[in-house]
């Protein structure tokens, strides 16, 4: 398949654009999103499908919640945008009692096909309202997808298959990662939900991570190299569904595993893999699961205080040291 | 068409009444089979505020939408949900329209356009105007009634949802079932404004007060704020004044209004005032009448009898549904 660099923005107007091409239904809908969204994610596509597909809404995330959510059960697939993640704890309600339950509690009589998209983690000192990693609110209720990819290729290819799932997906991209550019195939493209990839081989120990910590893995596991230990990098990119047979065979043969994230260490993804790590391999495990995230504190504004909140590449390569032992 | 009521044909006046009968008799009976310990969970029942379900449901079709509220079981009703149904759904059965998964705040059938009960207080604004906007998007003829109450009119969803619909024109009506109280707390100690209907001022969009005890003043109202949105003309807000005769839910001890109050208001029980109208008008008789209530009674009772016949959902069924199955396509 023939490639072509662009942004992670980029590749998302690419995959949404071949989605509405094929399908009528979709309709994309957010604050300011015939500007092209805050980092690009959505240029292009009022010129090429006009205000009645991509509408600007009002600054009101409840009603971009529950309006994709009535029209999603009456016959359209809304691709909701939400802007900084942190605006959907204002649609919260909408998100959690209705359009995650909303399959469920109704016996299985309508399926809410919904891509809500929003930006997380940090970029240049955002501060505490634009700066958090909140994954885990979504991962832990029944009902809504999750994914968090962390290039480009990955970024066109789920936004696909979230485009043409049937359930409501949480579509989380990473304000650092907009900018990046990588070689994203030019054709309609595919990464199917809950499967992860092994984003670099490594026969002492494995590092779980998703988003852009997968990219300070990979640069941590490359200062590891120069040190003798070959560490390897599995980017779960889908967090609902999860790919644990892939993280358990991998760990099942190097042993040791490091779970990254930059979402708060406590409570976050990292305690349910490793939990799960754990359960299902105690006895080969050489050294309790580790875990790498941020400290518990709101994402602080000063450039020292963020770095020290926010897990770099230098907490992975100390978490992976100290597995080795 | 024979339209003795001011405008009203005499089969769509006579269809009113059968469906306020048919909410009037199963809330009555399921009242009793919550205090007889039947029934578990909450049960908000809609007595006292037939006329608006059953007036503005007659003028839609199956495949219009409603959103409705943790007060039901009429809206469920009126918009065509088979009794059994709703029973069994009552009852956690397998039968019911949820395949009791949902139960008495959650009862819906996407075939009848009946987008939900809801337990969320303010939670079907935007879905209104969602089913709205994909009714416009899809050029159908459809609309979408939003029902919920006075207590919900001071969600920031109201606004959010109203706002929205206004601006885009949808063929949207949001109807405010205004019974006087939210929970235990009368509307004028925690709303600003008296006159819930002006609104709509903030949207630009009419606000109309009308009597909910009265079906006729209901159909008027409704039909009216239906056209308008059939026409493409936007959403109307309609403020339907009525009053619930039970507590807010079965089994209330109702600490916080007198006796004498409710008594008063059930000189307004829109039934018989509906019922006198129709005889007035020489379309039902007395003995009519007491025909259609006595099997609409024996239905419902048929109903509880489904529900008793029914299984509950197997134990490893509960995951089900959680997600779309390829299977389920
Ligand atoms: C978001 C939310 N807040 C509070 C409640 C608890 N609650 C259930 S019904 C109700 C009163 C609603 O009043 P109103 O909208 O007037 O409806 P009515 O019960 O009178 O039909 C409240 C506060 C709830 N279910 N949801
Ligand atoms: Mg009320």
């Amino acid at each position: 398949m023939s490639t072509k660099r662009m942004s992670f923005g980029q590749a998302t107007v690419d995959a949404t654009r071949f989605a509405m091409r094929q399908d009528e239904r979709i309709i994309v809908l957010g604050e300011d999103i015939s500007w092209g969204g805050n980092f690009g994610q959505f240029r292009g596509l009022l010129e090429e499908f006009g205000p009645k597909r991509v509408i600007d809404m009002p600054i009101s995330e409840a009603a971009i919640m529950s309006v994709s959510l009535g029209a999603a059960v009456t016959g359209l697939r809304p691709v909701a945008s939400m802007s900084f993640v942190e605006f959907t704890f204002g649609a919260m309600d909408e998100i959690v009692n209705q359009v995650a339950k909303f399959r469920y509690m109704f016996g299985g009589q309508t399926s809410v096909p919904i891509v809500l998209r929003a930006s997380d983690g940090t970029m240049r000192c955002s501060a505490s309202h634009h700066s958090s990693s909140l994954e885990v609110r979504f991962a832990h209720m029944p009902g809504l997808k999750v994914v968090a990819p962390s290039n480009a290729a990955d970024a066109k290819g789920l936004l696909r298959s979230a485009i043409a799932d049937d359930d409501p997906v949480v579509y989380l991209e990473n304000k650092q990662m907009t900018a990046k550019r990588a070689p994203v195939p030019e054709d309609d493209y595919n990464v199917p939900l809950g499967s992860a990839t092994i984003a670099r081989p490594g026969r002492d120990v494995t590092i779980i991570t998703y988003s852009i910590p997968a990219l300070r893995a990979l640069e941590a596991c490359a200062q590891l190299e120069a040190k003798g230990i070959d560490a390897g990098v599995i980017d779960l990119r889908s967090l609902v569904p999860l790919d644990m047979t892939t993280v358990l065979e991998t760990v099942a043969q190097t042993r040791l595993a490091v779970v990254v994230h930059e979402a708060w260490r406590f409570g976050g993804l990292g305690a349910e893999i490793a939990s799960q790590i754990t359960e299902a391999l105690f006895k080969e495990l050489v050294a309790p699961v580790a875990r790498v995230g941020a400290a518990s504190a709101p994402i602080p504004f000063s450039p020292p205080l963020e770095a020290a909140v926010v897990p770099g590449v230098s907490d992975i390569v100390a978490a992976v040291e100290r597995v080795i032992g | 068409m024979a339209t003795t009521l001011d405008g009203i044909p005499n089969e769509v006046a006579l269809a009113i009444h059968r469906r306020m009968v048919r909410i009037r008799a199963f809330e009555e009976y399921v009242s009793e089979l919550f205090l007889q310990g039947k029934l578990q969970g909450f049960v908000h029942t809609y007595i006292g505020q037939e006329a608006i379900a059953a007036g503005v449901c007659s003028l839609l079709d199956d495949s219009d939408y409603i959103t409705s509220t943790h007060r039901g079981h009429g809206h469920a009703i009126a918009k065509g949900i088979h009794l059994n149904q709703i029973m069994a759904e009552l009852f956690g059965n397998v039968t019911g329209a949820c395949r009791g998964r949902g139960g008495s705040m959650h009862v819906a059938d996407f075939s009848l356009g009946m987008l939900g009960a809801n337990g969320i207080v303010g939670g079907g604004f935007g879905i209104a105007a969602g089913a709205a906007l994909s009714a416009k998007y899809r050029g159908t003829n459809q609309v979408s009634v939003c029902f919920f109450g006075d207590g919900a009119i001071n969600k920031g969803t109201f606004h959010e949802a109203l706002n929205f619909a206004a601006v885009h024109d949808l063929p949207a009506v949001f109807i405010c079932e205004n019974n006087q109280y939210a929970q235990f707390t009368a509307g004028g100690r925690t709303t600003a404004v008296n006159d819930l209907a002006v609104r709509a001022a903030s949207y630009n969009i009419p606000g109309v007060t009308a009597d909910g005890n009265h079906a006729g003043e209901v159909y008027r109202a409704a039909h009216e704020a239906l056209n308008r949105a059939r026409a493409g003309r936007g959403p109307t807000l309609l403020n339907l004044l009525t009053y619930r005769f039970g507590g807010h839910y079965v089994g209330d001890a109702e600490v916080y209004r007198d006796k004498q109050e409710v008594e008063k208001r059930r000189a307004l029980d829109p039934i018989p005032r509906w019922e006198q109208a129709l005889n007035d008008a020489r379309i039902l008789s007395a003995d009519e009448a007491t025909t259609i209530w006595a099997a609409t009674r024996q239905a419902v009772a048929d109903a509880e009898q489904f529900a008793q016949d029914s299984p509950f959902p197997q134990a490893d069924t509960a995951l089900d549904w959680v997600f779309t199955e390829a299977a389920d396509r």
